[in-house]
């Protein structure tokens, strides 16, 4: 029993890895930029969730109309006011500009916010659970991982038979033939960026919900949304989603062997997916 | 073609990736705010590592406090040393929370900035390498928040052979005492679940919490230590199911985690004694109301019967003061920090002299009553002569309706402290 419950606490953790991913992966694949800034903004957007909570009084799931908007705009101009710049520089660029912003963020959120832990309270939603025999259900947990899977396949059809998904994939199969064609390169990388950004925002407040985070807490974060995003496939989104399922199962059934393996567990499976599956498990779904 | 090349591309920018990720876990923070100068003749020169930014910086928070109170003090008091007078520089230096900077910054305070004398308050990350910068230059240092076994025991199990550095605090076998006194007030089965993570402390409390509170005849289950940022505790708490006692030192985030899935999953203990997550009202408020009742260690309270030898002030007027300018609840560091001041100027005020020696000759045997109690060098034959131990009490998180602040940490176990007031008993846990 303690091993089905393993799977299925790591099938829901699993939920969480894969909404953080999901921006990561199509700003990569997209793009071709790694984006290490990704953790930072997941914070920042709780911040900014608390923050509307403080100033309006407003329920913790609503700050998503808001932040999300915010975060997105911010990510265009990122895109435009940055990444497109670096990206005439060379692949590393970028790498380095996306470092440089996830330093100055998490200090500016520490000038702003101080070094405090903080939560976004949802009440008794972060307590209770769903019983399943013997088994019982973070009611959180699985909202995430609705949500996760929602948020992926949203993006999925949105790429695969919008106008502006299609132009998107376009570019970034021949940036030049979609500039011939009448595409422009730089907004369409930049709203690419844009709803990459918006996902993060709500992973943000959904991680926010989960659990304390901190302005330097993005690091953590990262790491996982990166294993992830590297399992399933580079730039695959249902790649992405299932990287985030074997992470989250891989960390559980470890910790269930021995609570040391648990993080370890998931680093070897990344590890063994980099060695023998180096294109990741699903490398070409729509988007790759 | 294109396929092949994308792949390639990828893989060597994850490799990039990662690199980087290293660099962003090792090197966060902000540059330093060290104001330049060096002490002349007529001034001593107080050069403090603080932790301003980056994961340690609650334990900082007060010290900028701190600092603009003894400026504003030695401002109009100026140090009597031997016949003269001397007034007050304190530079402060961030060591953004990482150990080898702390190293860095303290080798610039005593060779850039002058400084006689070296103060730090922080954890074992931060104080250790500061005591090895000033055993190399021959600066006195005085350190403190930090369990004198990590600062003492730094390699094999010996103390080190420190002669510069003097450290005040408490140490496990007082953190196992007053949980172990918390415990017995709350009828329970004798099983506790053992929460270790893997860092230094999650490791010298795992190897010796066991061993330390036998007598008590609860039996602590330790699943194993967990690498921190774990996000996901059902192993353990299946392993822990049917203990009636938790006992831990997680991060906050790790614990809110914990926390939650422990509720989530139906394991609810009797009593929960929480070392570290819930050092700061800020990750006990963030927890919410599953915090009341869970118990923690207090070194330092405003309810406690110490004044400050400098300001006079206080523990209460002190904690006060805090709130008053800063707006935010009292923490305990805050209590350190300015002893460390009251130890310092009293540690000179004896030699006479701001020479490096005569300073660590006055330190050996000082006495002072501070805001944090007595601190006395040379008296406790149980630990290295460096180290000075202050007390320590047992508290509980309650939250409270209306009042001040969401929660107020009461005093429930003071065997240890008698001085210190108790507030109230300790209560199960719902």
């Amino acid at each position: 029993m303690d091993w089905i419950n393993a799977v299925l606490q790591g099938l829901l953790l699993g939920g969480q890895y894969a909404l953080l991913a999901c921006g990561l992966s199509l700003i990569f694949g997209v793009m071709r930029i790694v984006n290490l800034a990704h953790g930072v903004l997941a914070v920042a957007s709780a911040y900014l969730a608390l923050w509307l909570i403080q100033q309006t009084g407003m329920p913790s799931f609503l700050t998503i109309v808001i932040v999300i908007p915010v975060l997105a705009a911010v990510g265009y101009a990122i895109q435009r006011g940055l990444f497109n710049a670096a990206l005439r520089h060379g692949e590393l660029s970028p790498l380095l500009v996306s470092f440089g912003l996830a330093v100055i963020g998490a200090n500016l959120l520490q000038e702003i916010f101080t070094a405090d832990s903080r939560k976004i309270s949802i009440g008794g939603l972060s307590t209770s659970s769903v019983e399943l025999g013997q088994l019982r259900l973070g009611v959180f947990s699985l909202i995430t991982l609705v949500v996760a899977v929602g948020v992926i396949v949203g993006l999925q059809l949105y790429l695969s038979h919008t106008r502006i998904g299609r132009a998107m994939r376009a570019t970034k199969d021949d940036p030049e033939a979609a500039t011939l064609m009448g595409i422009d390169e730089r907004h369409m990388y930049a709203l690419a960026t844009a709803i990459a950004i918006g996902t993060v925002a709500l992973a943000g407040v959904f991680l926010g919900m989960s659990t304390q985070f901190s302005p330097t807490y993005g690091d953590l974060v990262l790491i996982f949304a990166f294993e992830a995003v590297i399992i399933g496939g580079l730039g695959s989104l249902w790649g992405t989603l299932l990287g985030g399922l074997v992470l989250g199962v891989a960390q559980t059934v470890g910790a269930q062997i021995d609570p040391a393996y648990g993080v370890l567990a998931g680093h070897l499976v990344f590890l063994v997916v980099l060695l023998f599956r180096p294109q990741g498990l699903l490398p070409k779904a729509v988007v790759a | 073609m294109r396929n092949g090349l994308t792949t390639g591309r990828g893989l060597s920018m994850a490799a990039a990736g990662v690199a980087a990720m290293a660099l962003t876990l090792t090197a966060c923070g902000s540059g330093g705010i060290g104001n330049e100068g060096g002490g002349g003749e007529d001034t001593l020169t107080i050069g403090f590592v603080s932790t301003e930014t980056g994961s340690s910086a609650p334990f900082g928070e007060a010290n900028s406090f701190v600092v603009d109170e003894m400026e504003a003090y030695f401002k109009d008091h100026p140090v009597k040393v031997g016949d003269k007078e001397l007034d007050v520089e304190i530079v402060v230096r961030d060591a953004q929370s990482d150990t080898t900077k702390a190293g860095a910054v303290a080798g610039d305070l005593i060779n850039k900035d002058g400084a006689d004398i070296i103060v730090a308050s922080s954890t074992p990350d931060i104080v250790n390498p500061v005591s090895e910068q000033c055993e190399a230059n021959s600066i006195p240092c005085i350190t403190t928040v930090a369990p004198w076994q990590p600062f003492a025991i730094r390699s094999g199990d010996k103390p080190a052979d420190l002669k510069y550095s003097y450290h005040f605090f408490w140490g496990l076998e007082d953190v196992a005492t007053v949980y172990q006194g918390i415990w017995s007030k709350v009828e329970n089965n004798g099983k506790a679940g053992g929460l270790f993570p893997k860092d230094p402390d999650g490791e010298a409390w795992g190897a010796n919490f066991p061993a330390l509170t036998e007598a008590s005849g609860v039996k602590i289950d330790n699943p194993g230590n967990y690498p921190n940022g774990t996000k996901d505790f059902s192993a353990q708490i299946s392993a822990y199911k049917g203990h009636d006692v938790l006992v831990g030192v997680p991060i906050p985030p790790d614990f809110t985690t914990f926390w939650q899935q422990a509720k989530q999953q139906g394991y609810n203990p009797k009593v929960a004694t929480i070392g570290k997550a819930l050092l700061f009202p800020s990750s006990v408020e963030a927890l919410g109301p599953i915090a009341h009742n869970l118990s923690t260690e207090v070194w330092w309270t405003p309810t406690a019967p110490y004044k400050s030898s400098l300001t006079g002030q206080s523990a209460q007027e002190l904690a006060d003061a805090y709130e008053e300018k800063t707006g935010k609840q009292w923490t305990q560091p805050l209590g350190f920090a300015h002893a460390l001041f009251e130890v310092a100027t009293a540690a000179v005020t004896e030699a006479g002299s701001t020479d490096a020696d005569a300073i660590t000759k006055a330190l050996s045997g000082l006495e002072v009553s501070t805001v944090v109690g007595d601190v006395a060098w040379g008296k406790d034959k149980n630990v290295p002569p460096y180290v000075a131990k202050t007390s320590l009490a047992g508290g509980q998180w309650r939250q409270v309706e209306g009042g001040k602040h969401p929660f107020e940490l009461v005093v429930v176990e003071n065997s240890l402290a008698p001085d210190v007031p108790l507030g109230g008993e300790p209560e199960a846990l719902k």
